[in-house]
């Protein structure tokens, strides 16, 4: 694969499903096998580079080497009143680039996309707009984890805004137009303010002169390394104070305007996580989208809240983090508590699966709030596990609802007769979502209590209750619908087909993996994890 | 400064600098005569290609001027003609491409479109008059006094009327055009009454003079300053349809012919807000030099107001609206509100680009609206009515074309990857850097909440199915300007480089606005 060095290999990855629509927009429209076929292909080719990529990735070297910087959007700014300035400008760059951070997010959002393209058996109308859909929310996600600059970032980020409402409106259940303008609205109004705040950001963190011999440069930068290295260092213009530059400094990102950002970015990045009380839309979208999407919107579309709290909230804002570090914390627990009690009283298993994503995305706050190395691990650790467990639970609940035509848990039971392949991958899978030892879902959960539990005790031990109640809940609904009476009209249904196991195999065999193998994923972590956190990390220890 | 020079008569060169507009009077002169004398076997149509030839022509000619001027980069001398009442200036002629284009599209959909309306019985006329029309939006982007600023409104505003009252079959129409004709009425009188003060305050119409006067004038008669201003403001908030002022708009849009309509909503709105620009500019900015700030600083707070004001306004109104003609009209008015923040932010230190955003934005907002009109008038007219449920089932009966709608509702939206999306980036960039972060909020929640309902066009083409489930025919004419429109918005979208970069090549404020 040596051939494959020195080539925008990031840019292949975000391009190809890009190619694959292409080609799909081109078929005949009657020729939904060729489109199904085509799709599949199409996300095979990032999951087999990204699968290199981190196969190949060193772990000391982290992303070095592998960045791609175009220049996209430069705007010349009016200069006239700036004397002797040689350029005054805008920059937005086409920059791409992996640490150990993204790098797991974008091998899982290849995985899950290919596995939800073999799921997509179910989708039974206009295949083509929905491949083209598809394929456009595909790049989307990779685009937001592999961006480097805040409005590439921010383009990603709504092009899967408006992929998902497709998706939804158009192939969701009976309810999927309210569905799809609830999930519009309130990631509408979170992607506002995160537009919002970014644009605060690129007026002051991102402004910096470049000096070249008597010519100066006035350049707004999207970059995110810009931003970050400005923040970050005392000389920058966002962190001098009027006096010190002699009377005015408009760059000046105030500690109440910080404080502001942090804020606004949380509200964002909760919305997507979501965070209650801003979970409403969630349950909708988990109940009404096609099977195919809701894998994608569980197992990825969560994760880029979390990861976006971290890159931008948590990383850009690291003393407001600090010292609402509980307040993440507390608001973990409600996520975990409330979500792990409201699963149990579900009568519809999508909404209890629903619910318990909600209880998990607490552990990835708890994981953030910790703020150390081992709570950083977790968090993204749980997230890459609850996005394969998430992925093949909902995968599984697409195959029920194609067979019995309901998801109500008092209409299920005693499937293991009739379909053994199924409910046993479905057991599987509920006991990785609640944690047993031996499967992802225990390592995540894990190490995010473990860091937790160096900082605030009482709130680890009011988080650790939830695990019991997932416990509960997902043995409650597990074994209602694999165990008991089986009514009379299921006694003759068919297990998983092929196209429908493999998908299943594929997630199980990851999830094993990651149980058994830690390593795999926390080693790639951890590095990035150290280097971009030192800082963190060392003033914590020294105040 | 002008005081004891008598009248600078034209001579022959400066006829060459007009060249742009008299070549459109002329061909306008011509249209009628041919009109008339032509046989009525004979289809107007070729009265339409003239129009739009006659146009191209024009485009060229200002392309060619701006060529000619800046040879040697962008700090080139204006050009005063009679007596600096007429100024040939980057500033304009950057504008009258965008007008001129935006006609030529327009009369391109109208080609399009005019011929099966049967409610319109002149069919020529209807394309000749929107030459004095794009006529009188070139003086007015170019007026450096208030009278040719007043005459250009006119002529452009009396135009319209009668273009607006051209289906004459339609009591819609005929109401329509009187309703225009009250408020255009209504509006001028405002914008005359606010000049008369200015004038007699400062003594004279000439811009700069009244710059110059201005600081005297505020110590002096500071109570007449605001009155003169306020009603000018008002009259020209009229024309631009931004709320308070904007209760027409629907009614208009809604009894005019479509084309007709995104003509109003593109460059009869686009003048008036050049216009705007030009005269707050012009005077305010040069008198806050001069001394008290407090007056022009409260006349742009007050433009930031009205922006406000129409953003929300024309949102919160677009929410419950079923007829997709008057959601383009509300539209137009929150869009109204978009293009008054980079005028009403003023200058900053650290900000001065309002220009180039103001005009990325009319260009994207051009290509968007006249798409979205060009789509619902294939859509109506295959209905037989302009309720949003004319679009029901459009991705069944016409896939391609549903495809550039929704380029051009997620441009309106402002929603990446379309040339909307920058326009308002820059927009709202140019607001943080001028520190009105109030602003910037408004802007941000007036799109959230937009969303709503250019989506529901989106529900509509994509989510339900229609009664009508034929084919879908799309008129040569309207196809090319459906296409031209959608592929211009996404390149704007992916590259809005070039554009900033040749406005930024071509203008500066100090020489083609301020003084020069």
């Amino acid at each position: 694969m040596s051939i494959l060095n020195g080539l925008p290999i990031l840019s292949f990855i975000l391009l190809s499903p890009l190619v694959g629509l292409l080609v799909i927009l081109l078929l005949p429209k009657e020729r939904s096998s060729w489109m199904k076929t085509a799709a599949i292909l199409t996300t095979l080719v990032p999951l087999a580079l990204s699968l290199w990529l981190y196969a190949g990735y060193d772990k000391q070297q982290g992303g070095a080497g592998y960045e791609e910087q175009l220049s996209w959007v430069e705007v010349p700014l009016n200069k006239e009143f700036q004397n002797g300035v040689a350029e005054f400008v805008f920059k937005f760059q086409y920059s791409l680039g992996i640490d150990g951070i993204s790098l797991p997010l974008v091998l899982l959002t290849a995985l899950v996309t290919a596995m939800a393209a073999l799921a997509a058996f179910h989708i039974k109308k206009r295949w083509k707009s929905f491949f083209v859909w598809f394929l456009l929310l595909e790049a989307g996600m990779l685009g937001v984890f592999l961006a480097q600059d805040v409005f590439l970032f921010f383009v990603f980020f709504e092009v899967t805004l408006v992929a998902m409402y497709f998706l939804i409106g158009i192939w969701g259940y009976f309810h999927r137009e309210r569905a799809a303008n609830q999930f519009l609205l309130y990631n509408g109004i979170g992607s506002a303010i995160m537009l919002l705040a970014f644009v605060l950001l690129v007026n002051t963190a991102g402004f910096r002169i470049e000096q070249a011999g008597e010519q100066a440069s006035f350049i707004y930068s999207g970059s995110y390394a810009d931003i970050l290295r400005n923040m970050t260092d005392p000389a920058a213009w966002v962190n001098m104070s009027p006096e010190q530059l002699g009377g005015i400094n408009p760059f000046q990102m105030t500690e109440t305007m910080q404080w502001v950002l942090f804020i606004m970015l949380l509200v964002a990045f909760g919305i997507k996580l979501p965070i209650f009380p801003f979970h409403t839309w969630m349950l909708k979208v988990h109940t009404e989208a096609p099977p195919a999407v809701v894998m994608i919107h569980s197992g990825v579309l969560l994760k880029m809240g979390a990861y976006g709290l971290l890159r931008f909230g948590v990383l850009l804002f690291p003393e407001q983090a600090r010292e609402w570090a509980v307040v993440l914390a507390a608001l973990g627990v409600i996520n975990i508590l409330y979500g792990a009690l409201l699963a149990f009283r579900q009568q519809e298993f999508k909404l209890v699966l629903a619910y318990s994503s909600i209880s998990h995305m607490g552990i990835v706050l708890l994981g953030l709030a910790a703020f150390n190395e081992l709570g950083m691990q977790g968090a993204l650790f749980q997230l890459v596990s609850h996005g394969l467990i998430s992925a093949l639970l909902f995968l599984i609940v697409g195959s029920i609802h194609e067979r019995t035509g309901t998801t109500e848990l008092s209409e299920l039971g005693g499937l293991a007769r009739s379909m053994p392949f199924i409910s046993g991958v479905l057991l599987t899978a509920g006991l990785a979502s609640l944690g047993l030892p031996g499967l992802s879902g225990f390592i995540g959960e894990f190490l995010a209590f473990l860091g937790l539990f160096e900082s605030m005790r009482w709130l680890t031990a009011a988080g650790v209750l939830g695990i019991i109640l997932t416990a509960v809940y997902v043995l409650r609904a597990v074994l209602k619908i694999t165990f008991g009476t089986q009514p009379e009209k299921y006694g003759a249904l068919k297990d998983a087909r092929l196209i429908e196991a493999i998908p299943m195999i594929v997630l199980l065999a990851f999830i094993l993996l990651l149980g058994c193998y830690p390593s795999l994923l926390t080693d790639t972590v951890q590095n990035s994890v150290g280097t971009l956190f030192e800082p963190l990390f060392a003033t914590r220890a020294g105040g | 400064m002008y005081e004891g020079v008598s009248f600078i008569p034209m001579t022959w060169t400066d006829m060459l600098y007009l060249a742009p507009e008299l070549s459109l009077a002329v061909i306008f002169l011509l249209l009628i005569v041919l009109d008339l004398f032509l046989p009525k076997r004979v289809s107007r149509l070729s009265i339409g290609w003239l129009t739009f030839a006659g146009l191209l022509v024009s485009l060229g000619l200002v392309i060619w001027r701006i060529a000619d001027m800046n040879q040697a980069g962008a700090e080139a001398e204006a050009i005063h003609l009679l007596s600096n009442s007429y100024r040939i200036d980057d500033f304009g002629s950057l504008l009258k491409i965008v007008f001129l284009t935006g006609t030529a599209l327009i009369v391109l959909l109208g080609l399009g479109s005019v011929r099966e309306d049967e409610a319109i019985t002149d069919k020529g006329e209807f394309f000749y008059l929107l030459l004095p029309a794009v006529i009188g939006a070139m003086i007015l982007s170019s007026s450096g006094n208030l009278i040719t600023l007043y005459i250009g409104l006119e002529l452009l505003s009396l135009t319209s009327y009668v273009l607006v009252g051209m289906r004459r079959k339609s009591s819609l129409s005929a109401e329509a055009a009187f309703k225009y004709l009250v408020t255009g009425g209504i509006s001028s009188a405002f914008v005359l009454f606010g000049m008369s003060y200015i004038y007699g305050v400062t003594g004279s119409v000439d811009l700069a003079v009244i710059a110059a006067a201005l600081p005297g004038a505020i110590v002096n008669f500071k109570a007449l300053v605001y009155v003169g201003y306020f009603f000018m403001l008002a009259g020209f908030g009229i024309k631009i349809a931004a709320a308070p002022f904007h209760a027409w708009a629907p009614d208009v849009y809604q009894g005019a012919p479509s084309p007709v309509s995104a003509f109003l909503a593109v460059i009869a709105k686009g003048a008036a807000l050049a216009v705007l620009f030009r005269v707050t500019f012009n005077t305010l900015l040069i008198a806050a030099n001069g001394g008290d700030a407090t007056v022009s600083d409260d006349i742009f707070f007050a433009l930031l107001v009205l922006a406000a004001a129409a953003m929300l306004a024309g949102t919160a109104t677009a929410l419950r609206q079923k007829n997709a003609k008057r959601l383009l009209a509300l539209s137009g008015v929150a869009n109204a509100g978009y293009m008054l923040v980079p005028i009403g932010i003023s200058i900053t230190v650290v900000h001065s680009s309002n220009f180039s955003e103001f005009v990325y934005y009319l260009v994207a907002y051009l290509f968007m609206t006249v798409g979205a009109f060009a789509v619902l008038t294939v859509v109506s007219r295959a209905a037989g009515h302009e309720e949003l449920k004319a679009f029901s089932g459009m991705y069944y009966r016409a896939p391609w074309t549903a495809a550039a709608m929704v380029v051009f509702v997620l441009s309106l939206a402002g929603l990446p990857v379309s040339g909307g999306f920058f326009g308002k980036l820059f927009i709202l960039l140019g607001a943080a850097n001028a520190k009105a972060y109030w602003l910037v909020a408004i802007i941000v929640v007036s799109s959230v909440i937009s969303y709503y309902f250019y989506f529901g066009l989106v529900r509509q083409m994509f989510m339900r199915s229609g009664s009508d489930d034929r084919e879908l025919r799309v008129s040569g004419a309207a196809g090319v300007v459906i296409w031209l429109c959608a592929i211009v918005t996404i390149a704007l979208g992916l590259f809005p480089g070039p554009l900033m970069s040749g406005i930024d090549a071509v203008f500066s404020i100090r020489y083609d606005l301020l003084f020069g």
